[in-house]
């Protein structure tokens, strides 16, 4: 096959060293990567459907006995690529904390209360148009320990397949106008033009009377802009 | 055109969702990509993911995507909803002490778009809290002859490729072992970093 990822899209992704968040000064590579050749291997990509998600994945009001506190939401949006074809039947797993800005993971020791009715795990697979929805429970902000008083935005992490290797994508969603935008290393290590791609917006089309809140939010990945030609 | 959504790092919490061992949720990706019946031959690969002060990373997540033992990928657009076969594809979080390792086989020989056979190779996705962006490297093994002629390594200045090699290990007998530590960042003294690339 004769495909191709166009390499500039990808451009729009923060740098590996971003000193604000003093955790990458660390972590950022000081060589130069190289350029890999577009083989078979990264045109390629694991497939995941719809037989590894379970029913009620998708809902993380549901999965406890009782109703986790605080404000329902209703996540959903079309995963694209770049060149506005919708990405069937690839998985999304998402994470988050709790409305008190608490996580289950052992090492959150957040000073915030566990729900023991909400995990903050779930799972889907986009339909024949690219559609996802979730169903959960708006994230708190949760404080870290970054630099004096430090807050992350509201956000819930994202995670996709897409149809390759070079389409793989983990980041986050935010909610629209967060007042923390501003001082937050992760959001601000992008480039101010490409920011608002990361916040959801409100939706009264999918918001649901008496129940709760609608979210939209499109995620695009790389993609090719050449049909596939066989050999 | 659209613009592409930019990552964001995994940060530290993700394990109760993407690698969930210690949590209830059912797991989809594990470390253990054989399955009844696989051609090829078992190996373990194992190392660990260090930091620029030569510490080992544990808050990291690495993923792995790599054909089968003809050369042959699990790929989405052929295999959509498969779930029976190789998958190509494994996921681990490292121990406390940023060790990780995979249970897999020794992958055949891809083609490159012009026609060319690729050494042996394995993709890596590296991610971590404190990593706003995925890495993205290659595992080659130590004792594959095709090495010398590999269009990818070819690209990798002579001095750096080693850091892309897997070694054998004395193993435990049960499957051959290679070593491969993957570092982020070198420091002042200490081995060099992987060879990163721009995919
Ligand atoms: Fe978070």
């Amino acid at each position: 096959m004769t495909m191709h990822f166009p390499r500039d899209s990808a451009k729009v992704h923060p740098p590996s060293l971003f000193p604000y968040y003093t955790s990458t000064v660390k972590r950022a590579p000081k060589r130069p990567l190289i350029i890999l050749p577009q083989t078979e291997t990264e045109l390629t990509g694991p497939a995941y459907g719809h037989e590894v998600v379970q029913p009620g994945d998708s809902d993380l009001t549901t999965q406890h006995e009782g109703t986790p506190i605080g404000q329902r939401i209703i996540v959903s949006g079309r995963v694209l690529d770049e060149d506005g074809r919708p990405v069937p039947n690839t998985l999304i797993e998402i994470w988050q904390a709790n409305a008190a800005g608490r996580y289950v993971h052992i090492n959150d020791q957040h000073d915030a209360p566990l729900d023991p009715n909400f995990s903050g795990a779930g799972r889907v697979v986009t339909d024949n148009e690219g559609r996802y929805k979730f169903i959960t429970i708006r994230p708190g902000a949760y404080s870290w320990q970054n630099h004096e008083n430090a807050w992350r935005p509201a956000h819930i992490h994202f995670s996709l397949f897409g149809p390759s290797f070079l389409s793989r994508l983990v980041t986050q969603m935010y909610f629209p106008d967060d007042p923390l935008f501003d001082y937050d290393p992760m959001f601000t290590s992008v480039d101010p033009k490409a920011r608002q791609r990361m916040v959801s917006r409100f939706s009264l089309f999918t918001t649901i009377p008496e129940w709760g809140l609608g979210f939209e939010w499109d995620i695009v990945l790389r993609g090719t802009n050449a049909t596939p030609m066989e050999q | 055109m659209l613009g592409i959504t930019p990552s964001q790092t995994v940060g530290p919490f993700y394990a109760y969702c993407l690698t969930p061992t210690k949590y209830k949720l059912h797991e989809i990706f594990t470390n253990d990509l054989i399955v009844p019946g696989l051609e090829g031959e078992t190996i373990r690969i194992e190392g660990r993911v260090l930091d620029g002060d030569n510490v080992g990373v544990p808050d990291a997540m690495v993923e792995i995507w790599q054909a089968d033992a003809k050369g042959g990928f699990a790929h989405a657009r052929e295999h959509q909803g498969a779930n029976t076969g190789f998958k190509g594809f494994g996921r681990v979080e490292p121990d406390n002490e940023g060790k990780y390792h995979f249970i897999t086989i020794k992958p055949g020989r891809v083609k490159t778009p012009d026609g060319k056979l690729q050494a042996p190779h394995i993709d890596v996705a590296l991610f971590a809290r404190g990593m706003l962006k995925h890495l993205v490297t290659r595992i080659y093994f130590a004792d594959e002859e095709s090495n010398k002629d590999d269009p990818v390594l070819m690209q990798v200045p002579a001095d750096r490729r080693d850091t892309l090699i897997a070694k054998p290990q004395s193993g435990n007998g049960r499957e051959k072992v290679y070593r491969f530590d993957i570092r982020i960042q070198e420091g002042a003294e200490g081995p060099p970093e992987t060879q990163f690339f721009e995919a």
